[in-house]
């Protein structure tokens, strides 16, 4: 992507026109900054966050710049960037998945209902992983077999998974029957769902820039009768991004409840679903589909991951918390739309 | 009032269309069809709205299936069972709304679902693409200011320019363009007229151009006919006909006197 982007500069002057008499330095730099925050619309979102980070190590006292407070911010970070990567990837081809957050609920109690059923760990971890890809499976084949809207399909298959994990869990949340250094990989080190959380990202991201299924999904939400028109299979392309999307947010729902040692009922659910998709909108990622970038998912959930241990830290309560997301997934949206608009025709 | 032009012997013959009908329901769109078109030749399709010029193009490009008469691709009776078979047949389309992706730069929409990848590693071969799509852009004499420009950024006749290269690109035999001049401007129509005379040059394309401007039909094509109520009524080499009396046919039957 980076690559496409580095000779964009020069022909601004397509239709001929003359280049303007060059104003003050100053405002040029001016003028090559917002160039680059139009292009990369990524490093607006880095800027903000930088900016939250220097507001609260001052206001925070000194509890913000601590490891352990590192460690908090990557509990809210790592699953809200994993399962927001791939959902940036849906929304580029023109879908959604609300049901991420309750597969993200379900996927432990899969995996527990394997063990009790007498399957070995790995097979159990391996089991439940196949159940959350076959979701997604679902979702995607219902959404295009049927022609159904995504917003209805995993709206319904969120509720469905919901009860699901009631019932399993009894309601009740049971300790991970994970030991050993399995247990130290899937979350029970301290870092290992950051190492996770970026590995996973930096899959995504080439996964979207490099290869030839990053094209299609881009094409297939960009304009999906010309990708069919070009012979690109859009159906597939579809259902497979839903099925990577609820298979990491199974993944993660794993990762996450083995870090807390306790697969929980309660967890997940539409905190963990609307904050994942705040956080592609956040990054960039067009709500139409179309365009968006992982990394870009990923430093909106470090945003909101900063904001919401901020707001602990200096003790802003919760509700004011819901509030700034509000605010900040409108504002991210109308500057989407805006630098949409710039871009067309600063590069006209 | 059928005149029939001969084209170059049958060897050169890319396509020919033999006594095609096509009826939705009750209305007969296509009467008794009857073309052909050479290597290195376009033939300018014109008539009134109606006159069934959008069904035979789809015909051709295998998206109907004519309910009578035959079809030879190369002199080989051929059933075109649908667009992907007539493509694979080297019969290639510029649809109307064009095909393009406006959010992927111009590189990846000439190669689009023809990417070009690494082994084993199957990433994007973005350099070679580039050059490629840079190469196949001059080849034809295509001005975009750079191929990693969006497409969505750039003007129509611009947009139209890559929907026809991308085609020509694919090895294509016989380019069907549907109205590609309805909604540009006069320069950039002429820009499009000069690339369609450049690829004809080129001798190993055949064309056929649907046009409503008789203009720029008769500045361009080797050859015109009219359809006119599903029949093909007038077969002619361009330099032996004019505006004048392409106009004088089209409107013939709705002169208020007649």
């Amino acid at each position: 992507m980076a690559e496409a982007d580095a000779d964009t500069a020069a022909p601004a002057s397509a239709a001929g026109r003359p280049p303007r008499p060059g104003p003050g330095s100053a405002r040029r730099a001016g003028t090559a900054l917002l160039r680059v925050l139009v292009r990369r619309r990524e490093l607006s979102i880095v800027l903000v966050t930088v900016a939250a980070v220097i507001y609260f190590t001052a206001a925070g006292g000194n509890g913000f710049n601590t490891t352990n407070n590192y460690h908090i911010v990557m509990q809210y970070f790592a699953p809200w960037a994993i399962i927001g990567g791939a959902e940036a990837l849906l929304l580029i081809c023109g879908e959604i998945d609300l049901s991420a957050g309750f597969v993200f609920t379900f996927t432990p109690f899969a995996l527990t209902s394997f063990y009790d059923a007498g399957a070995t760990v790995p097979m159990a971890l391996i089991g439940a992983l196949l159940v959350a890809a076959g979701v997604g499976l679902v979702n995607g084949l219902i959404r295009m077999l049927f022609n159904l809207p995504s917003f209805i399909v995993t709206l319904g298959m969120g509720f469905f998974l919901e009860g699901m994990s009631y019932i399993q869990s009894r309601g009740e949340p049971v300790p991970p029957p994970i030991g050993g250094g399995l247990q130290q990989v899937i979350g029970g080190w301290r870092w290992s769902e950051l190492i996770w959380a970026l590995a996973i990202i930096v899959v995504l991201q080439i996964a979207l820039s490099a290869t030839r299924y990053g094209v299609y999904i881009q094409a297939a939400g960009g304009n999906p009768l010309s990708a069919a028109e070009s012979g690109i299979k859009v159906g597939r392309v579809k259902v497979a991004t839903f099925v990577i999307t609820s298979l990491l947010a199974g993944f993660t729902g794993i990762l996450d409840q083995v870090r807390v040692g306790s697969f929980d009922p309660t967890s997940g659910g539409n905190t963990t679903m609307f904050m994942a998709v705040a956080s592609a909108v956040i990054g960039g990622t067009a709500l139409l589909g179309g365009s968006g970038t992982v990394v870009g998912a990923m430093f909106g959930a470090l945003l909101l991951g900063v904001i919401n241990d901020g707001f602990n830290l200096i003790g802003v309560n919760a509700a004011a918390f819901d509030v700034v997301i509000g605010i900040a997934v409108i504002v991210a949206m109308l500057l989407n739309a805006y630098l949409a608009s710039l871009r067309k025709k600063a590069l006209r | 009032m059928t005149t029939e032009a001969t084209g170059a012997g049958t060897g050169t013959e890319v396509i020919r269309v033999e006594h095609v009908a096509k009826r939705f329901g009750p209305v007969t769109a296509l009467r008794d069809i009857n073309l052909h078109v050479d290597r290195g030749e376009i033939l300018g399709l014109i008539g009134d709205n109606g006159a069934g010029k959008s069904t035979l193009i789809k015909i051709l490009t295998g998206f109907h299936r004519p309910d009578s008469g035959r079809i030879l691709v190369e002199g080989q009776a051929t059933r075109l069972r649908s667009v992907a078979h007539a493509r694979s047949l080297g019969i290639e389309t510029v649809y109307q709304d064009l095909a393009l992706i406006d959010g992927l730069p111009v590189y990846l929409n000439l190669h689009l679902n023809k990417e070009l990848i690494h082994r084993p590693l199957p990433f994007l071969r973005r350099r070679e693409m580039r050059r490629l799509a840079r190469e196949a852009l001059d080849s034809v004499g295509i001005e975009i200011p750079s191929v990693t420009a969006e497409v969505g950024q750039l003007s129509g006749g611009q947009r139209q320019a890559i929907a026809v290269a991308r085609s020509v690109h694919s090895e294509a035999k016989l380019l069907l363009l549907d109205e590609p001049l309805a909604a540009m401007g006069a320069r950039e129509g002429t820009q499009i007229l000069r690339l369609l005379r450049r690829l004809k040059q080129r001798g190993d394309l055949a064309i056929i151009l649907i046009a409503h401007n008789y203009s720029q039909i008769v500045d361009v094509c080797d050859r015109v006919n009219l359809l006119q109520h599903g029949e093909i009524t007038f077969d002619r080499r361009a330099a032996d006909t004019s505006v004048a009396e392409l106009l004088e046919l089209v409107h013939a039957e709705y002169r208020i006197d007649a």
